[in-house]
């Protein structure tokens, strides 16, 4: 039960995280690519990264509310697809495969970096 | 209803198909509200919430052994874009005045539920166990499912719309 409290503590967080940062970064271009998604859903997979590597080094508890609950709800899976489709649409089909590959690429290099900074550690 | 000078309508279009990014419309975002409305904030994080506990709970009752195949975040993540599909034309189309369905349901419940950290953790895990075949497997069926879905339940609900409208 604390821990599915934690879990709600970190998505409380994290959701409208993702909408502010979603919304600054739009608010800074103009192009039709969705910079602000692919950026949460990076950072928070740097910090996912992180943080799995360093398991040791913290709490369980740590793990919930900031991995299961903070970095999950952070990081989405809908809109990036959601997007993805409506670029598709829009005949902006090159952008849409861009979306694809670089939040695929930069989300697992970014875990990738984050397990070994923190492995570093 | 007002139109932005940027917008584009394209007529020949059966329906509006409203933002690419279901989470922050600027041109309803950026004119009609304040920066950042908390009514609308807590609406996205009591969604958030909801969603990531939902994933949590379900993640409990179906854990993924360690080298296996994560089926509940791949499960997770195409249904959720299967019902943000939904939810976007019903916003787009049907409930337009409903000003707090889409924060609630779009960008709070369903972004808390599904996750793209998770994802991208579940491949390095595999990769680094030994398992980079089932890691090529999920990376694939997840994106090709969530796509899938997405269109699908677009196609589908708009479908029913534009049968219903008749």
């Amino acid at each position: 039960m604390s821990r599915l409290l934690l879990v709600i503590a970190g998505g409380l967080i994290g959701a409208p995280l993702r909408y502010v940062a979603d919304r600054a970064v739009q608010a800074r271009h103009d192009s039709l690519f969705p910079w602000g998604t692919f950026s949460v859903n990076v950072i928070g997979s740097f910090i996912l990264g992180f943080l799995t590597g360093a398991s040791s080094l913290f709490p369980d508890s740590i793990q919930f509310f900031a991995g299961t609950g903070f970095c999950g709800a952070l990081t989405t899976y809908s809109t990036f697809s959601y997007e993805t489709i409506r670029l598709f649409e829009d005949r902006a089909r090159f952008l849409a495969v861009a979306n694809v590959t670089a939040s695929i690429v930069a989300g697992l290099g970014s875990v990738f970096l984050g397990t070994a900074v923190s492995q570093s550690l | 209803m007002e139109h932005h000078p940027g917008e584009q309508h394209q007529h020949a279009e059966p329906l509006p198909r409203g933002p690419v990014d279901p989470d922050v419309d600027l041109r309803i975002d950026g004119r009609d509200r304040r920066a950042h409305d908390p009514a609308i904030l807590t609406a996205i994080a009591v969604g958030g919430a909801l969603g990531a506990s939902a994933r949590y709970l379900i993640g409990l009752a179906w854990p993924t052994p360690s080298g296996g195949f994560p089926v509940n975040t791949l499960l997770i993540n195409i249904a959720g874009c299967g019902l943000i599909g939904i939810l976007m034309v019903v916003v787009t189309d049907v409930l337009t005045q409903q000003r707090f369905l889409r924060p609630f349901l779009g960008t709070g419940v369903l972004g808390g539920f599904t996750t793209f950290s998770t994802y991208a953790v579940d491949i390095q895990k595999l990769i680094s166990g030994g398992y980079a075949g089932t890691a090529l497997l999920y990376l694939a069926a997840t994106i090709v499912g969530a796509l899938l879905a997405v269109w699908t339940t677009v196609t589908a609900t708009r479908a029913l719309v534009t049968w219903r409208s008749r």
